[in-house]
C-alpha cells in the first residue's frame, strides 16, 4: 500500500470526484425541500425545482407587468456593467502606479505610505461618504469597488515589479534602455500576467463591494433584486441569483485563466 | 580604443572597508581576469565599473574621461545568471538591445531597420550557435544555451567594454570550454576591453591577458573589516589575441605552466 501523499485519482476518478460535492449538495437540497413541502405545501424557505424553474421563467424571459422589462437581464447588465468599468479602472490604476512606485524610488517614496494606509481604509465604512457626495447614482457605486479594490491592486503590482531581478534592470540599461523604454518594453510585458493574477484574486471582494452598494442603494442590479425580494422570502429568487452571480464570477475568472496561458505563454510555470 | 585607469579607489560600507588603494591601468583590447577570495570585493570592484556602486574615494577613468554614475551601452555585462528577458523570445532578446538604441520613444524598429537588425541578429546567432532555438523562450534553453544567448545580447550594440561577473560558475564543465571559445572569438571580433571575475584559477589563466587577484595586504584579527582588499598580483599573460593563427597552441602551454607556478607560489606563502 503506497503512502496516502503518493496516490492520485485517474482522469475519471478526479472527474467524479470533483463531482461529488455538488451532487451532494443538490441531493441534500431535494430531500430537505420534498421534506419541508410534505409537511406545509406554503413552506418558502427550499422551493421546489418546479417553483425554481417556474420563477426563473417569469423572470428571465418575461416582461415585468410594471416596468415592460425582463428583469434578469436588466439586472445582470446593469451589475455586469459597474464591475467591468470598476475592474476596468482599477487594473489601470494598478498598473499606472504599481508600475511607476516599483520603478522611480522617488515615485515610491512619495505615494507607498500613502496607498498602504489607503488600502487600510474598510471600504464599507466610506460608502456613505461616497453617497453623500457622489450621489446615489452609478458613480458612487463603481467608486466604492474601485476604492476596495485598486489600492490593492497598486501594492500587487508594485510588490511584483520590485520582484524583477535587478539583474534585467541593469543589463537593460546597458542595452541603452532609457527609464520610459525600460518600462514599456522590459517591466510592463512582464507585467501583464501578474496583472491578470491579480484581477482575478479581486474579482471575489470586488462582487462583495458590488452587491453591498446595490443593497443600499440602486433600482436595478443582482444585488438590488436579492435583497428587495428578501422581504418576500423569495428564496424561489434569491438562490437562482445567487447561483447567476456564481456563474458570472467563475465565467470571469476562467476567461481570464485562459487569456493568461494563451497570451503569454512564456509566464506559465513549467515551461 | 579603450583605456580603462583606476587611481587610488577606495570603497567603504559603514565600518568595513572592502576595496583599499586600488591602481591600475587596462590598456586597449585587453582582457583582464580578476580572482580573489569571495568577499574580497572583486565583485564589488566589477560593479563600480558597470556604474551600479560608487567608489568611496578615487576614480575610474575611461580614455581619461570619469565614469558615469549608472550602467549605460558602452559597458556591457554579462551576469551568472537572470539577465535575459523572460518575455522575448532568443531573437527578440537579441533584437531588443538594437531596438533600443535605435527608437527612443517607441523601443521598436519596423520595416527595412527591423530587417537590417534582424539580419544582424542573424548572424550573431549563427556565430553562438542559437539559430534553431531562435523562437523559443529563454526558459525553454538549457543553462549553457541561456549564457550564450545572454553572452550575444551584450555584444550585439558592440560595447567598448564587456564586463563578466562569474558568467560560467553555474555551469557543467564540458559547456564551460565551449563558452571559453565563444568569448575569446568574440573578443577578438569586436576588439572590446573585457574584465571578468572569476573564481576558477585555470579559467583566468587560459582567458586573460592579464590576471588580477585582489587579497587583503594587512589583517587585523581583532577587526577583520579594518582593511580591505587591494591587487596584489598584476600579472601579465600572452592569451589569445591571434587565436586563429597556429602560435594559439604553444601559448596555451605557456600559460598552463605559468598558472601551476602560480599556484605553487600561492600554497607556499
Amino acid at each position: 500500500m503506497r503512502r496516502l501523499v503518493n496516490q492520485r485519482p485517474g482522469r475519471v476518478g478526479l472527474l467524479i470526484l470533483g463531482m461529488m460535492p455538488f451532487v451532494l449538495l443538490m441531493t441534500a437540497y431535494l430531500v430537505y425541500s420534498n421534506a419541508r413541502l410534505a409537511a406545509n405545501p406554503g413552506d418558502k424557505l427550499l422551493p421546489s425545482p418546479a417553483t425554481l424553474a417556474a420563477t426563473i421563467h417569469h423572470y428571465a424571459f418575461e416582461e415585468d407587468e410594471r416596468s415592460g422589462n425582463v428583469l434578469f437581464w436588466v439586472d445582470t447588465s446593469a451589475s455586469l456593467k459597474r464591475i467591468l468599468i470598476a475592474l476596468g479602472v482599477s487594473a489601470l490604476l494598478g498598473v499606472a502606479f504599481g508600475l511607476a512606485i516599483g520603478v522611480i524610488p522617488y515615485v515610491k517614496g512619495t505615494l507607498a505610505p500613502f496607498i498602504a494606509a489607503v488600502s487600510l481604509i474598510p471600504p464599507l465604512a466610506v460608502l456613505p461618504i461616497l453617497f453623500i457626495v457622489a450621489g446615489l447614482g452609478e458613480l458612487a457605486k463603481v467608486l466604492l469597488i474601485i476604492i476596495g479594490v485598486a489600492p490593492i491592486m497598486v501594492r500587487d503590482l508594485a510588490l511584483r515589479t520590485e520582484e524583477l531581478p535587478t539583474e534585467q534592470m541593469i543589463k537593460a540599461q546597458t542595452l541603452g534602455a532609457s527609464t520610459w523604454l525600460l518600462v514599456i518594453r522590459v517591466v510592463l510585458p512582464q507585467m501583464w500576467p501578474r496583472l491578470i493574477d491579480a484581477l482575478r484574486l479581486s474579482l471575489g471582494s470586488a462582487w462583495l463591494f458590488l452587491i453591498a452598494s446595490e443593497a443600499i442603494a440602486s433600482t436595478e442590479g443582482l444585488g438590488y433584486r436579492i435583497f428587495l425580494v428578501r422581504r418576500y422570502l423569495a428564496m424561489d429568487v434569491i438562490l437562482p441569483y445567487v447561483a447567476w452571480i456564481t456563474v458570472l464570477a467563475f465565467a470571469m475568472d476562467a476567461s481570464l485563466r485562459v487569456v493568461r496561458i494563451k497570451g503569454f505563454p512564456w509566464a506559465e510555470p513549467g515551461r | 580604443m579603450t583605456q580603462i585607469t583606476v587611481k587610488r579607489l577606495w570603497k567603504e560600507y559603514d565600518d568595513q572597508v572592502v576595496l583599499e588603494n586600488v591602481n591600475l591601468h587596462i590598456g586597449d583590447h585587453e582582457f583582464v581576469t580578476i580572482v580573489g577570495a569571495s568577499g574580497c570585493g572583486k565583485t564589488t570592484f566589477l560593479r563600480m565599473l558597470l556604474g551600479v556602486e560608487t567608489p568611496s574615494r578615487g576614480e575610474f577613468l575611461i580614455d581619461g574621461q570619469p565614469l558615469p554614475r549608472e550602467p549605460g551601452p558602452d559597458r556591457g555585462i554579462v551576469f551568472q545568471r537572470y539577465s535575459l528577458f523572460p518575455h522575448l523570445t532568443v531573437l527578440d532578446n537579441l533584437l531588443l538591445g538594437l531596438e533600443l538604441r535605435g527608437s527612443r520613444v517607441l523601443g521598436r524598429l519596423l520595416g527595412a531597420r527591423r530587417r537590417e537588425a534582424i539580419a544582424k541578429a542573424d548572424r550573431l546567432l549563427d556565430a553562438v550557435g542559437l539559430n534553431a532555438a531562435r523562437n523559443k523562450y529563454p526558459a525553454q534553453l538549457s543553462g549553457g544555451m541561456q549564457q550564450r544567448l545572454s553572452i550575444a545580447q551584450s555584444v550585439i550594440g558592440e560595447p567598448n567594454i564587456l564586463l563578466l561577473d562569474e558568467p560560467f560558475g553555474a555551469l557543467d564543465p564540458g559547456v564551460t570550454a565551449d563558452m571559453h571559445e565563444l568569448i575569446l572569438k568574440l573578443w577578438n571580433m569586436n576588439k572590446m576591453t573585457i574584465v571578468m571575475v572569476t573564481h576558477d584559477l585555470k579559467e583566468s589563466f587560459y582567458l586573460g591577458t592579464r590576471l588580477l587577484v585582489f587579497d587583503k595586504v594587512r589583517i587585523d584579527s581583532q577587526s577583520p573589516d579594518r582593511f580591505g582588499a587591494t591587487i596584489t598580483y598584476n600579472i601579465p599573460l600572452r592569451g589569445h589575441k591571434s587565436i586563429e593563427t597556429s602560435e594559439a597552441a604553444p601559448a596555451l602551454n605557456a600559460t598552463k605552466d605559468e598558472g601551476q607556478n602560480f599556484a605553487n607560489e600561492t600554497a607556499s606563502s
